[in-house]
């Protein structure tokens, strides 16, 4: 059932990590009193979930960039989106618990003096239209994106220049009040989803079980895809496109494929990550949180999926840990490392233990 | 006709839309003996006419030699029939009812015709096998392509197929760690596994020891017939040992076409080599 983590070691460790987690996380953070010494808080599980997230986002990434050589500046985009989505659903869920106690319109329109909820939040507050948007959405916009780019063939740095366009784009648009999605303060003060309070360790512990299984399934059909023969052609259109032409492959067809693909990932990612932190503003658009994503695939390493897991891990784990500690220096923090992986370690921190297997 | 005869035709399911009425590419029409027609083909890069009123035509089972001096010509000649480079003007058809011009890259080589490089491209991070799996044959499409299993009959064909190119031993080296010469076969192992009607080979031999060019000389022989097979070649020996009929190329355009010693002899071509 499991043919494609054949003869792959860190997805093999991954998914052995995360059936463990699944069910000892729970149990020591529901079960183990608190004030033990095994128990693990409602903080920590969330701020793990969060991480899941982020890792699934990461593998999405590197199956376009580190197998299809893809650049991409604009993930983030698509992982906002997802989020929105989410963010949406949840805003309808408030009702009439929100500080103007409107049971029809969310706090932010009240205060814009809104009358109704505007079309494109229609069926928002089905939870399952909502999650069929969170893949829909991310999804058509890299659909529509890649069909134009990949069709006239544009390729590597000015297309990655048109994906971190495409994402600053969305960031000024989502900044506006106008555009219905809460400008600047973006959505937040969720309550519950799918009748089940936010604030409930059961809850929080339900989303990091959602975020475990979300990156192992995701895991699983990125491999599925890699070890399959379009795998195999993804990586040559990475190394040599045109030869991958003359032998009669659509590589315009295959690039929209794994990217649209990639995208909807990132979506789920980002609706995973809404209801953990609490909030979805612009800020998760801006140009910089992409080429952070970018960063944390390059430490972790490129082309092997497990990798991206371990980078967004590591990366993420520092952050939390310095923007406590010395928040001033995270990001000279994040770029000495990036710079000292790049140098000594090209292949990242999977580089350190797959030297021998054949490089993909 | 009577009126709804008329709809009918009008509303012809395979007419009405462009896109569902696609050329049929699987089936070459070579009734009249050819299965390349370039006629009349120029192209200009930056006011440089690199093709210049180019004519030619390839009968099927063909084997034919280009030869003609560096800068003649010869590889924009494939970049045309192939699709990278559209010319200014001209025709090139492929049998009588495939319109060369119209297609993408990926289309004509799944309407048969394969190609080697000048300078061998290998997939370098894949090995033999892989290389020529993914050439292989088939269905190319992006799901077909994810849900590709390899049959016993595929699997036999790329063994034999490595067997003709001598890689047999070395299935699952990588291809980048070939020599140059062994790149050359090995790419036209992938052009094999294409089965591709008509082969453009250009420069097969560079790089390769005399051993390595008989074999690969036999090699084109014996798929000519089957297929027909366009080989450019500087190398005036290995042409004179595998060519019937040769065309010599010249700023552009064809200068002489004949056996070997015809155009060795003829004046003009041997002014053109000897002016170098
Ligand atoms: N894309 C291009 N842009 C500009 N000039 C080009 C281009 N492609 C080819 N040329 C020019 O067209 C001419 C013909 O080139 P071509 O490569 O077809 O020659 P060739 O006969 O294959 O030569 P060789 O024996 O050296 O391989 C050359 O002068 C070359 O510089
Ligand atoms: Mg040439």
């Amino acid at each position: 059932m499991f043919y494609m983590l054949k003869g792959d070691r860190g997805g093999q460790a991954l998914l052995l990590l995360l059936s463990i987690a699944v069910v000892l996380i729970p149990v020591l953070n529901l079960v183990v009193p608190e004030g033990h010494a095994l128990h693990v808080s409602t903080f920590t599980v969330t701020l793990l979930g969060k991480y899941l997230a982020f890792a699934l986002l990461a593998v999405a990434v590197d199956l376009v960039w580190g197998y299809m050589g893809i650049l991409s500046l604009g993930h983030g985009a698509f992982f906002a989106l997802g989020g929105y989505a989410m963010g949406m659903y949840l805003m309808l869920q408030i009702g009439d618990r929100g500080v103007y106690g409107n049971p029809d319109l969310p706090d932010f329109m009240v205060f814009l003096n809104w009358e109704e909820v505007p079309w494109f939040w229609q069926g928002f507050d089905s939870f399952w239209f909502a999650m069929i948007m969170v893949a829909l959405v991310p999804g058509l916009l890299a659909f529509v994106f890649g069909a134009l780019a990949f069709r006239s063939r544009v390729t590597g740095v000015y297309l990655s220049i048109m994906t971190q366009a495409l994402t600053y784009a969305l960031m000024l648009a989502f900044f506006r009040n106008e555009m219905g999605f809460g400008g600047n303060n973006g959505l937040t003060d969720f309550k519950d989803i799918l009748g089940f309070s936010l604030q409930s360790d059961s809850t929080r512990v339900a989303l990091f079980i959602a975020s475990a299984v979300a990156l192992a399934l995701g895991y699983l059909a990125c491999r599925a895809i890699v070890v399959s023969r379009l795998g195999k052609v993804v990586v040559a259109i990475r190394d040599t496109e045109d030869r991958v032409r003359f032998i009669g492959y659509r590589v315009d067809h295959i690039k929209l494929a794994i990217f649209t693909f990639s995208a909807v990932l990132a979506g789920i990612a980002g609706a995973l990550y809404v209801p953990q932190v609490g909030i979805i503003n612009p800020g998760e658009f801006s140009p910089l949180r992409s080429i952070e994503l970018v960063v944390w695939v390059a430490i972790g390493g490129r082309a092997t999926l497990y990798g991206a897991v371990l980078g967004a891990f590591i990366v993420n784990y520092s952050k939390t840990y310095l923007t406590g500690a010395a928040p001033e220096v995270w990001l000279f923090a994040l770029g000495a490392l990036f710079v000292l992986v790049t140098l000594y370690l090209p292949n990242g921190l999977a580089g350190l233990s797959k030297k021998k297997e054949a490089a993909v | 006709m009577s009126a709804l005869a008329k709809i009918r035709e009008t509303f012809r399911r395979d007419q009405v839309f462009d896109f569902v009425n696609k050329q049929d590419y699987s089936r070459v029409d070579t009734s009249h003996g050819q299965i390349l027609y370039v006629e009349d083909v120029s192209v200009s890069f930056d006011g440089f006419k690199a093709i210049n009123e180019l004519n030619f035509y390839i009968e099927v089972g063909e084997l034919r030699c280009m030869i003609g001096p560096n800068g003649a010509g010869k590889t924009t000649m494939m970049d045309i029939i192939t699709g990278k480079t559209r010319p200014d003007q001209g025709s090139v058809w492929f049998g009588q009812n495939i319109n060369l011009l119209k297609m993408t890259e990926p289309e004509i080589a799944q309407a048969g015709v394969g190609r080697k490089f000048q300078k061998p491209t290998v997939f370098e991070h894949h090995d033999i096998f892989e290389n020529l799996e993914m050439a292989m044959a088939g269905n190319k499409g992006v799901w077909s392509t994810f849900r590709a299993r390899l049959s016993s009959e595929q699997h036999d064909r790329i063994a034999s197929v490595m067997e003709i190119i001598g890689l047999s031993d070395c299935a699952k080296q990588r291809a980048g760690a070939l020599s140059h010469g062994q790149k050359q076969w090995l790419e036209i192992g992938m052009l094999l596994m294409q089965n591709p009607k008509l082969l453009l080979v250009d420069e097969p031999v560079a790089g390769m020891t005399h051993q390595e060019m008989d074999k690969t000389g036999e090699l084109l022989t014996s798929l000519a017939g089957e297929h027909s097979v366009v080989v450019v070649e500087h190398d005036m020996d290995f042409v004179r040992s595998i060519a019937k009929k040769v065309s010599v190329l010249h700023q552009g355009s064809i200068l002489a076409e004949g056996s070997m010693d015809e155009v060795q002899n003829n004046q003009r071509v041997i002014e053109v080599y000897l002016g170098e």
